[in-house]
């Protein structure tokens, strides 16, 4: 907000953006004793109740998970403004299937995925010879191993969780794209997709690095405009799971004890797309109630990786058939990884 | 007289670019023609993979980025 604020007077640009990361990290570091001070002597609720549990949980983590996505979507969006999707492409053409299949993973992590984006992505893929495995490959990462997710995993979870959030998505997307690509199902791609007869170009102007800070910039405001009410929705919810569910409950159901958990819980996580910010928090305070770790995973990745409006877009390009059988892959692939998860945990 | 061509869907993202485009117009005071393409193979045919694009005189000005309209301004009086 500060830096807004402060371009509009024309500061030169290292100045806002040193006093951006100096108030970050002050809002960081007071953020807990504020928190605490707030909920304990301003409220006067009592440490380890329920009530007090759940209201320094929700006034600590929010400022937390908001402050998170800030700092770290910021530095994202300015470092892969070097991505380009376009030299993405021609770093995949032409390399092995197995290979290829693993950068095209990999790459999903960095590049930026919007679903408006996705046809075009697709056509100039398959069009510039990338195979059909790879660029699923692709398409299944890009969405799934996003840096929103990453954060809020990072933040809620720490980084064991994070991490293992991150190889399982890659592998989920790499073995979707090796089993898509044997299939050989070219004939079912829309076949209008086939004659587009589409040049590679590089844009005539680079942007200069104010331009990419400043793209950096609106892209956060951009996206913490919409996901800050799911944040603060889900961190809420999470806040009266952790004060007031029991414990029982919450590992009965969604535990290794009950085998349709998993796909149960991928199921419900297909419709949520838009409020993958939000379901963190929640899924957070049920693994604290004992969720198992499958389960959450599954969880959180069905919700990312597939979604009704990105099949709704996909369909221009794909046939009914190729569609369902990218569905059904990836969620297989996903429902395998919490049974993993859950058989390795218990 | 120029010829913009503003690359897209609808996204909100493109929708900020033609507004970009438009004030960028009016900043640079050039006589240009405004136009949108949203249909794929339209889009594709420039040889962009991530929209919103746009397009200047016939060149790939930018691509997968909302450019501000002081930056367009500057393109436009390249």
């Amino acid at each position: 907000m500060t830096a807004t604020a402060v371009r509009r007077v024309h500061v030169p640009l290292p100045v806002t953006v040193a006093a951006a990361a100096v108030a970050w990290l002050v809002a960081w570091f007071v953020n807990l004793p504020f928190s605490n001070w707030l909920v304990f002597d301003v409220l006067r609720l009592q440490a380890g109740s329920q009530s007090g549990d759940a209201v320094a949980f929700f006034l600590f983590d929010t400022p937390k998970v908001l402050l998170l996505l800030a700092g770290i979507v910021t530095v994202v969006s300015f470092l892969r403004s070097f991505v380009a999707p376009e030299r993405v492409r021609q770093a995949l053409a032409g390399r092995g299937t197995l290979p290829g299949t693993v950068a095209a993973a990999s790459f999903g992590i960095i590049t930026p995925f919007c679903s408006c984006s996705a046809v075009p992505l697709f056509i100039g893929f398959v069009e510039a010879g990338v195979p059909l495995g790879v660029t699923f490959a692709f398409l299944v990462s890009s969405p799934m191993v996003n840096e929103v997710a990453i954060v809020l995993l990072w933040g809620l979870f720490g980084p064991g969780i994070a991490l293992a959030y991150m190889a399982a998505g890659l592998a989920v997307a790499i073995v979707s794209g090796l089993v898509i690509g044997r299939l050989g199902m070219e004939r079912h791609v829309e076949d209008y997709v086939w004659t587009i007869r589409a040049g590679s170009t590089l844009p005539v102007f680079r942007p200069t690095l104010a331009d990419r800070i400043h793209d950096a910039w609106r892209s956060t405001v951009d996206i913490l405009g919409r996901v800050w009410p799911w944040v603060v929705g889900g961190i809420a919810v999470g806040a009266l799971i952790h004060g007031f569910v029991p414990t029982e409950v919450v590992a009965q159901i969604g535990g290794s004890g009950n085998p349709l958990a998993v796909p149960a819980l991928v199921a419900i996580g297909v419709p949520l797309y838009s409020n993958a910010a939000g379901t963190i928090p929640i899924v957070e305070a049920l693994l604290g109630k004992g969720l198992p770790l499958g389960s959450a995973l599954a969880f959180m990745m069905a919700v990312t990786a597939l979604s009704v409006p990105e099949l709704v877009i996909l369909r221009r390009v794909m046939k009914p058939r190729l569609l369902a059988v990218f569905v059904a892959v990836v969620a297989s692939g996903i429902i395998a990884i919490g049974y993993l998860f859950n058989a390795f945990a218990a | 007289m120029t010829t913009i061509q503003v690359l897209g869907h609808g996204c909100d993202n493109c929708k900020r670019l033609e507004a970009n485009t438009r004030e960028a117009v009016a900043k640079a005071g050039i006589e240009a023609e405004i136009t949108k393409v949203t249909d794929d193979p339209g889009i594709m045919a420039f040889g962009i993979l991530s929209t919103p694009g746009l397009v200047i005189d016939g060149k790939v000005a930018s691509y997968g980025r909302v450019p501000s309209a002081a930056e367009i301004a500057r393109w436009l009086k390249a």
